[in-house]
């Protein structure tokens, strides 16, 4: 038995400290004593408007878009019964990029690339649905084996575009496409939505431990398969059109957040699901902090800091747990 | 107590008919075995009387109700079916695989109680594993992995117990325990085991009732002492086979091939 308690704490701390770091750490330096005075006081000074102007809004953004990545990526782990299946892997965010750098090679302004962003996504998700739902039966591997083709259809497009676009919309076309929240809007959309999934996800926890022991063994159990799948795959895949609509494609947080978590506490969804949230939102936030930080004042894309903090952190995690288990 | 029932059922897998207006009742205390040679459709039968496939025609009854009316959650607190394969995509304990079985007992939002974490320890101690009780599956052997996926089926506490290969992995003496187990519980008029088996001596050891599938659609079904005959044998596993007396009962043993 688990006890979600210390886990799910320690993961909320981290979450504020994450807030506090964020908000202190830029060209103008805040010490602690300051963050909290100027939270406490609506005093209107230069502190006031760097806090709540400038580093919350930004924040908030890397928070929710990495708690709503780490989510659907933990769903889609289990829709897909792969551990490789991270949240763009179904092609949701190959389409939102699609439209996204359509709308930027158009010279569009920066309220129609979300909204573009999010009609791309929906396009995608509904183009696989409707062709792996087809006649006949609705497995894994039909799924995924649509989803990565048309993820990879999205990559010609996307290509064709860079290509073909002149040299000015270049460079926010890449930052676009490696994730990048420096024009992300700060919308209280994705927070209800992130919060209502999470919610729903309380639910269906028990049922999704069930469907990982394979779909044969959650129908004896008492699992109705199919209406649980399908709702799988259209709640993670409007988490990642809402992210991917804030901040781009930001990698490797949807694929390393939940594996993470699965090493730390074991599979079960009723404790996973929520501190993945906590933890992808943190490792965004922490991620972004130094994107914004690291060569100011020159900003870097916060996909490649999450994949720079990611990628040896995991390694770590997986040699230490095998190491433990087998005897070679 | 539950009973099920199929009425003219028609199964059958690729074009190949696995049985033709087949008509069980299967009730309890009844422990049944199905016998027949590798792909007729044992576990395609088992799986349509599950209601985990659709049969071509005919009906399958789960006390008296049409099994394809019935939700899952429905069948599964009357009915548990042991697999064949598992399929663990994300390993966990052994305590909370077993756990997994009172998922048809409780509500979509509660967690497990006390009462069924004692329900599952006291299947893992059926299958004697308390000792890995926090071990993580995919460190277990093929044998300890059936027992975990036994032990998960007793924790689901089912009155109709469909088995797939319950002996597969397993040694002499938990396939012995095994057969006692479910036939014991049988006995005492609290279930129903329907299970797939390729050995005739421990069928004919364990089963009250046999169904025999000849893999061309025909089958023959009744009290197993009728049923167990050297011609029946014979034909079904299309090898000659013999019936010998000893002094611990008859057992049939495979002659030379003609």
């Amino acid at each position: 038995m688990l006890r979600p308690a210390p886990l799910l704490v320690s993961l909320l701390l981290l979450s504020i400290a994450s807030f506090i770091i964020a908000f202190s750490v830029g060209s103008y330096s805040l010490t602690f004593e300051q963050i909290f005075s100027t939270l406490n006081s609506r005093q209107q000074n230069i502190q006031h408007a760097i806090i709540w102007d400038l580093r919350a809004p930004r924040a908030y953004a890397a928070f929710v878009t990495g708690g709503l990545l780490a989510l659907a990526g933990a769903l889609m782990q289990v829709l897909l019964r792969n551990p490789l299946a991270d949240p763009y892997i179904l092609g949701v965010s190959g389409g939102a990029s699609a439209a996204a750098l359509f709308a930027m090679s158009l010279g569009l302004s920066s309220a129609w690339l979300s909204g573009s962003a999010f009609f791309g996504a929906l396009v995608s998700i509904l183009l696989v649905f409707g062709l792996s739902h087809g006649k006949g039966s609705w497995n894994p591997t039909r799924l995924l084996l649509t989803g990565v083709v048309i993820a990879a259809g999205w990559g010609a497009l996307i290509n064709f575009i860079l290509s073909s676009s002149p040299e000015k919309p270049l460079r926010g076309m890449l930052f676009w496409l490696m994730g990048d929240l420096s024009h992300a809007e700060p919308t209280a959309l994705s927070l209800i939505v992130l919060i209502i999934a999470l919610l729903i996800t309380f639910v269906i926890a028990r049922q999704l431990n069930i469907l990982s022991r394979g779909e044969l063994q959650a129908s004896v159990l008492g699992v109705s398969v199919k209406p649980l799948r399908i709702s799988l795959f259209l709640l993670a895949s409007m988490l990642t059109a809402f992210a991917v609509t804030q901040a781009g494609s930001v990698g490797f947080v949807g694929l390393i957040v939940p594996h993470m978590l699965r090493l730390i506490c074991g599979s079960d969804h009723r404790l996973l699901l929520p501190a993945s949230v906590l933890l992808g939102g943190s490792l965004l936030l922490i991620s972004d902090t130094l994107a914004r930080t690291l060569i100011a004042p020159q900003q870097l894309p916060v996909g490649v800091i999450t994949a720079f903090i990611g990628v040896p952190f995991f390694l770590y995690l997986l040699n230490k747990n095998f190491g433990k288990d087998t005897a070679v | 107590m539950s009973n099920l029932q199929s009425i003219d059922l028609n199964v059958s897998i690729s074009n190949k008919l696995v049985c033709n207006k087949l008509n069980l009742t299967i009730e309890p205390g009844q422990v049944w075995g199905i016998l027949g040679r590798n792909g007729v459709g044992k576990t395609t039968l088992l799986h349509t009387l599950a209601g985990l496939r659709n049969a071509d025609s005919g009906s399958i009854l789960l006390d008296q109700k049409n099994i394809n009316e019935l939700s899952r959650k429905q069948i599964a607190q009357k009915l548990g079916l042991l697999l064949q394969q598992s399929e663990e995509s994300f390993p966990s304990s052994v305590i909370d695989t077993v756990l997994t079985g009172r998922h048809p007992h409780i509500d979509n939002w509660s967690w497990e109680s006390k009462k069924d974490l004692g329900i599952a320890r006291n299947a893992l101690e059926a299958v004697q594993m308390t000792d890995m009780a926090e071990r993580s599956i995919d460190q277990l052997s093929g044998g300890e992995k059936q027992r975990v996926a036994i032990a998960c089926l007793i924790a689901q506490s089912p009155e109709l117990y469909l088995l797939d290969e319950p002996n597969s992995h397993l040694d002499l003496k938990y396939q012995i325990q095994l057969l006692q187990y479910f036939s014991e519980h049988a006995e005492d008029k609290k279930s129903a085991t329907v299970m797939t088996l390729h050995d005739i001596n421990l069928a004919q050891q364990f089963c009250t009732h046999l169904l025999l599938l000849f893999g061309d659609g025909r089958s023959s079904t009744g009290k197993a002492s009728d049923i167990l005959n050297e011609n029946h044998l014979s034909e079904l596993y299309q090898h000659p086979l013999h019936k010998v007396e000893t002094e611990f009962g008859q057992v049939f043993i495979p002659g030379k091939p003609d």
